[in-house]
């Protein structure tokens, strides 16, 4: 069975720095998988490479299989990988509605359609009331974007993230900045809307962590450490050192 | 964002008291199309109409840029100039062989000369969108302004390219040499061409143009090229640019240099900006008021274009959102009934705020009758009241009104934001939202 994402020996640079080194990473299909590291580590740069915002230097990336290293990010989310965003990332002037609807269009086949009337297309508006209905939204649907509290904009990220219906599912720090109950809520949703799907997470709470993920990889200065289970990575000497050691645990 | 959006058929079930709300606006606009002319019914005001109407369209077309796709053009007039030259030479090709096509159909060759230099142009200057469209944008108006100087076989040099619009092939009678004629064919077109570009924002391009416009780097990861949303939003722009462009030329039977210049460019930012971008008929507003100051403010003072700029600032510092924002701001408060608690207000602050007008419109001409040295025989006509420009006393009361009207109608403005608050609050507690 091929797996999820592959990355093998990925490099990154900017200019003479080299911000990913020789990375190689395995997610398995229908895995849920953690990405941590100590900050600068180069957690976002990973997601970047593979969801396309910025190309390797050198080295391959698939998904599922398939050669994506190089393309254009619209290009690889139309193979079934979507990606979330650590700050905000949403249509701010445009309602909660709209903001799904959007992330639903191509999935649906819609394309650059400008023959169709974008309130009579049936299954458009029947996922999007379904994935406002799964992210607990339904009752916000009329607003703008910009105007949600922080909770609810990072629940719509997540919305927009799964409504193209992709198969490999990316959220950056889904739960940054939540406390504690709105985290446990965010989590929930996660797990939910991520069954049967491959998920690859990248988080610094560490309950969320050890809670959520089947597989964790440990990355320090662009480069994987460890990779394994919760309880591999728990008792791994070099990520005691390298980084849990470093934090209250 | 498109108020109007909201009036369409709700995905969970439609509201009717709001279908009824979006067909009365759509049937008040034909119908004031239909029955203007018939109201005023002199040859001057027909001509207003009609140029009205053509600045409407290109109003339209140019806010599927700016207000939709969030694409700031400088050189839309490009494809407003290259439609009216394409659409002068169709005519002058259609009479002098004798072809079959009645001048009603002439709109459409300068819609798809402006989609075809759309497809060309378009395709490099929406690689990228901000500052980097805008920069092509400007020097490709530049490029198509000058080369309508040099290739004078084309554009007819400084005098332009004739025509004579009433050889064409009459249509049921009509052969469009008077002017009510011509408008009937502009308000047609305007009419058409609104639908179709109304129509448009209720597609699935349209509403990825304005997420591209919101936040064109999270289109990319839904699936979507930015560019290419963007590419065919230029597209269809520079189509009804083009119609724009053919009805003026029809209008005026002449194409020429300014069509598609710099200028031209800046009144459609100017008139789509005034009227509002975020509402679809705000550039409509903004034809209307853009167009009649351009008529009128040059018949009543030399310096007019400076009027034009203190407006479009005003505008810009006071109310970015243009005329459409301001009117529909008041929306929440038709609803819930409680306009009437902000009117007083509202009458109150206009006196002294139409005196600092006053004051200012006089301090203006007093400078530029000095400026041109003329004002020891200049008289200035303020509401039929003469003031000489030489005058002290005029000096002074230009003074009084400004310095004076500026702190009382400061005063009373303060008035009309407690009013606004109470209104909105009261509106609020009835339900209605801003």
């Amino acid at each position: 069975m091929t797996n999820a994402i592959e990355m093998r020996a990925v490099e990154k640079a900017f200019g003479n720095v080299r911000i990913i080194q020789d990375l190689n990473l395995t997610v398995a299909k229908g895995e849920r998988h953690a990405i941590i590291g100590p900050n600068g580590a180069g957690k976002s740069t990973t997601f970047n490479l593979i969801s396309g915002h910025i190309a390797p230097t050198s080295g391959d990336i698939t998904l599922n299989g398939e050669r994506i290293s190089g393309l254009r990010p619209f290009e690889i989310n139309r193979r079934g990988l979507s990606r979330s965003f650590q700050v905000t990332n949403v249509f701010a002037k445009m309602t909660v509605w709209e903001n799904i609807r959007c992330a639903v269009l191509w999935a649906t086949g819609q394309r650059y359609a400008f023959w169709k009337n974008v309130d009579n297309l049936p299954e458009v508006r029947r996922r999007t009331a379904e994935i406002l209905e799964d992210i607990h939204l339904t009752h916000r649907r009329d607003v703008p974007a910009g105007l949600l509290t922080y909770a609810e904009q990072r629940e719509l990220e997540i919305g927009i993230t799964i409504a193209g219906g992709a198969n490999v599912i990316m959220l950056d720090e889904p739960t940054a900045g939540m406390s504690n109950t709105e985290t446990d809520r965010a989590v929930a949703l996660i797990r939910r809307l991520t069954e049967g799907r491959t998920l690859v997470i990248v988080e610094h709470d560490m309950s969320v962590v050890f809670g959520l993920a089947d597989r964790i990889s440990v990355l320090v200065y662009g480069n994987i450490i460890a990779s394994g289970t919760p309880e591999e990575i728990r008792g791994n000497p070099k990520v005691k050192e390298a980084y849990l050691g470093e934090e209250e645990h | 964002m498109t108020e109007l959006t909201s009036s369409a058929p709700s995905p969970t079930g439609s509201t009717p008291a709001r279908n009824i709300g979006f067909y009365a606006a759509w049937g008040i606009f034909i119908l004031a199309v239909v029955l203007l002319p018939l109201i005023f019914r002199s040859g001057g005001s027909h001509t207003t109409f009609s140029l009205i109407g053509i600045a409407a369209i290109f109003a339209l077309s140019y806010n599927i840029l700016l207000g939709q796709t969030g694409l700031l053009s400088f050189g839309h007039a490009v494809y407003y100039g290259l439609g009216g030259f394409l659409a002068v030479h169709g005519m002058n090709a259609i009479a002098a062989h004798g072809l079959p096509v009645p001048l009603p159909f002439v709109p459409l060759i300068g819609g798809f000369a402006g989609l075809m230099f759309g497809i060309v142009i378009g395709w490099v200057s929406t690689q990228r969108a901000g500052t980097v469209f805008a920069m092509i944008s400007l020097g490709i108006g530049e490029l198509v302004a000058s080369s309508s100087l040099i290739l004078r076989s084309f554009f007819g040099g400084e005098a332009g390219i004739t025509t004579n619009r009433t050889d064409l092939p009459a249509l049921f009678g009509w052969n469009f040499g008077p002017q009510i004629q011509v408008y009937y064919l502009i308000g047609f077109w305007l009419v058409i061409s609104a639908i179709a570009m109304y129509a448009l924002t209720r597609t699935p391009l349209g509403r990825m143009c304005n997420a591209v416009r919101d936040n064109p780097e999270r289109v990319q990861f839904i699936g979507y090229d930015p560019h290419v949303i963007r590419y065919l939003s230029f597209c269809f722009a520079g189509f009804f640019a083009g119609i724009a462009g053919a009805l003026a030329a029809i209008n005026f039977e002449i194409a020429n240099a300014a069509y598609l210049g710099a200028v031209q460019s800046g009144v459609v930012l100017f008139a789509t900006f005034i009227g509002g971008v975020s509402y679809f008929f705000g550039p409509i507003l903004g034809a209307i008021v853009v167009t009649m100051l351009q008529l009128e403010l040059s018949d009543v003072t030399t310096v007019w274009q400076l009027y034009f700029g203190i407006i479009f600032i005003g505008i810009v510092m006071f109310a970015p959102g243009g005329l459409a924002s301001l009117l529909m701001m008041h929306r929440p408060l038709v609803r819930a009934g409680t306009l009437s608690m902000i009117l007083p207000a509202y009458l109150i602050a206009i006196v002294p705020t139409l005196l600092f007008a006053c004051g200012v419109i006089l301090t203006i001409e007093i400078l530029a009758a000095y400026s041109q040295g003329n004002a020891a025989s200049s008289t200035i006509r303020l509401f039929r009241i003469p003031f000489e420009a030489a005058n002290p006393m005029t000096w002074l009361a230009a003074a009084v009104l400004t310095i004076g009207g500026f702190f009382v109608a400061r005063m009373t403005w303060r008035g009309v934001t407690a009013a606004w608050d109470r209104a909105m609050t009261a509106a609020r507690e009835r339900g209605y939202h801003a």
